[in-house]
């Protein structure tokens, strides 16, 4: 018996070993394929100006991701129903110049107006929400028909002017603040402990409920390695003119919003009902509570990200929130590995792929490429990636995982 | 066999889809730490009758008692708070999600202290309770954390088996187990099977496959056009005779129905 028993045991482990090596080969690592992907954009833009991997530039290219990933974080929940959001570009155009003109024309406190403004984000969102899981009107189509009423509602709103200038230092203030010196490294050091301590924590109840715990040498080396890129960037960042505040408030809440993906019951039945869900329905999950809460918190993080993209070019207009900004918020998530096909994916990638994005974008300014050069980079980049996502699912299901 | 009252009672239940009888007047009884068989050919109610029980259909007449006390099911719900599980076919499990999260789903263990304003999981606590349960029935899966989508045929069903039981059901409803797994794989499904009737529960089994219904089965009990056609105690019976009441050839058919007998066995 206890011979059989070591057997199976030896064979888990073996079975463990070959499922985590086909984990790297089938791209469900996604992310480190996309950090490479990085790397290599870096480089290559690295070694035709060099001033692309300066403290400046690199500065410049975190302020300018914020918004567009804060979009993406809500993206990312819709993509991993299965489903899609076309409208959050409107609406975070419509968002910004609600709070634009509360704020300017009204006198509005900063804060209401940025509170009203991201209320109107969440309302739209569980509104669109509602629509497509009470009706089962396909997401697409409510969305896209959102996509023009809100924009229709941004000119509304703005009036005849058709621009605001926002001059409140403490809507200006979210995308122009900075933490350097002392504070940064202050900052750096709270969240190396925050980070080490969750770590700890996390061991000793694996082992207090008499599980197989992560080995110490595992743990060191991870949090080796977020301290090492902490400590990178603080240091690059405060060689010019600090931390920005709009990049604090991206992480906070992509840490925030990954936590509430993985570690809550909401965050399980997002992933349930995106896997399968029927499935999700027989378990007892309220299928739509989910889509609705799920299309809502889209509508709010978009309206978050343009607030954040109008305190940094300080104005709203009748163009906020178009062209392609749509387009690249629901390309960077796909780019860095989050499926449109639903149920896999994190929140992480809303971050990488406004990265992967913004850095080819701000590569080929540098380099003082047209934008028809750009536009057809970028569009090369998304190709790829859908290809790679389809590829990997392609295999997974070859290999009988669906 | 078992001895003592039936855990569940079904006597005379008939239900009517349309022009359909489905089933007419049907007496079923499953008793605690009994494994019943239950056959037919297609569309003999096999099925439907199931899904009485499960509360997906509720009978147009009859009775049901549980544990000897009359119970009415006309929802889900209602099966469920009996403690009456089905396992169906289809399995309903999510393949992106791992084992530990596909038990629990629906039913997650929220952590005790701040964790619970954001109802956080309770990961160690399901991943140890997983552990125990599948440790207990003696099922084999590599990792408690693979997804399910990697796991075979029969791990799958092992899994869907396993999450039925997290309710502490007293009554188990299996629809073709082992429908589409190879030997191995079924023969881990069957001792899944005995595991459960060690545990004293009641146990339907659905299935076509009769060598499998003889091998774990106490009884069986066919049903044929939506009517009892047979009950069997599988030490004390043989597969013809089986096969017999299954087609309504040959054997104590009491219907006056062998006019129609184009079918053969097996």
């Amino acid at each position: 018996m206890s011979a059989t028993a070591a057997a199976a045991e030896t064979e888990a482990k073996g079975s463990e070993r070959r499922e985590t090596l086909r984990r790297i080969l089938q791209g469900d690592l996604a992310s480190l394929r996309v950090v490479i992907g990085l790397a290599l954009i870096w480089v290559i833009f690295q070694s035709q100006n060099d001033r692309f991997l300066s403290a400046e530039n690199l500065t410049n290219l975190m302020l300018q991701i914020t918004g567009i990933a804060l979009i993406s974080i809500g993206i990312v929940y819709v993509l991993l129903l299965g489903e899609i959001d076309l409208s959050v570009g409107a609406v975070s155009g419509l968002a910004a110049a609600v709070m634009a003109v509360l704020n300017v024309k009204h006198g509005w406190n900063p804060y209401l107006a940025i509170a009203a403004a991201i209320a109107v984000g969440l309302a739209i969102g569980l509104l669109q929400g509602f629509l497509f899981s009470r009706f089962g009107v396909p997401s697409f189509v409510v969305t896209l028909a959102g996509l023009l009423a809100w924009q229709g509602a941004l000119l509304q709103v703005l009036g005849s002017t058709g621009s605001i200038n926002l001059t409140d230092p403490k809507i200006t203030g979210l995308a122009n603040t900075f933490y350097d010196g002392a504070t940064a490294w202050i900052l750096a050091a709270l969240v190396i402990a925050a980070f080490g301590a969750l770590l700890l924590l996390g061991h000793r109840r694996r082992v207090a409920a008499g599980l197989e715990a992560e080995s110490p040498t595992g743990m060191l080396v991870r949090f080796a390695l977020v301290a090492a890129v902490t400590i990178a960037a603080v240091a690059v960042l405060n060689s010019d003119r600090g931390i920005p505040l709009a990049l604090l408030i991206l992480l906070a809440f992509v840490v925030g919003m990954e936590y509430v993906a993985r570690r809550t019951t909401f965050g399980r039945h997002v992933f349930a009902v995106g896997g399968n869900a029927e499935a999700a329905r027989r378990a007892g999950i309220s299928v739509n509570r989910v889509r609705t809460v799920v299309f809502g918190i889209a509508g709010a993080m978009a309206a978050i990200g343009g607030i954040m993209i109008a305190s940094r070019l300080l104005a709203v207009n009748q163009g906020s929130g178009g062209s392609e900004l749509l387009l690249l918020a629901i390309a960077g998530p796909v780019i860095a590995g989050t499926s449109l096909f639903g149920g896999r994916g994190s929140v992480w990638t809303a971050l990488l792929g406004a990265l992967v994005i913004g850095s080819i974008s701000n590569g080929m300014d540098l380099l003082a490429l047209s934008s028809a050069v750009k536009f057809m980079v970028t569009g090369g980049v998304l190709l790829l990636a859908v290809i790679v996502d389809a590829v990997a699912r392609q295999q997974r299901q070859a290999s009988g995982r669906v | 066999m078992a001895a003592g009252a039936p855990l569940l009672e079904l006597k005379g239940v008939s239900k009517r889809f349309g022009p359909v009888q489905a089933l007419d007047r049907v007496d079923f009884a499953v008793g605690a730490g009994e494994v019943i068989g239950l056959v037919g050919d297609n569309g003999a109610g096999k099925s439907t009758l199931v899904k009485t029980i499960a509360g997906i259909h509720a009978a147009d007449a009859g009775t049901i008692a549980f544990e000897g006390q009359g119970a009415s099911i006309s929802k889900p719900q209602d099966a469920t708070e009996l403690g009456i599980a089905t396992v169906y076919q289809d399995l309903a499990l999510c393949d992106n999600l791992d084992v530990v999260a596909n038990l629990f789903l629906g039913r997650e263990q929220v952590s005790p202290g701040p964790g619970q304003v954001s109802r956080q999981l309770d990961e160690a606590k399901m991943e140890h309770q997983t552990g125990e349960l599948l440790s207990n029935l003696a099922v084999t899966i590599p990792s408690l954390r693979s997804e399910v989508g990697t796991l075979s045929g029969g791990q799958r069903q092992q899994v869907a088996v396993a999450r039925s039981l997290l309710g502490e059901p007293r009554v188990v409803l299996l629809d073709e187990p082992t429908a589409a797994l190879g030997v191995a794989q079924t023969a881990q499904v069957l001792q899944l099977i005995r595991r459960l009737r060690e545990r004293e529960l009641g146990v339907v089994v659905i299935s076509h496959n009769l060598v499998d219904v003889f091998e774990v089965a106490d009884r069986i009990v066919v049903l044929r056009l939506g009517r009892n056609a047979g009950e069997f105690d599988a030490e004390a019976t043989t597969e013809e005779h089986v096969v017999s009441a299954i087609t309504g050839v040959g054997a104590e058919n009491k219907n006056g129905e062998n006019g129609e007998n184009g079918e053969e066995g097996r």
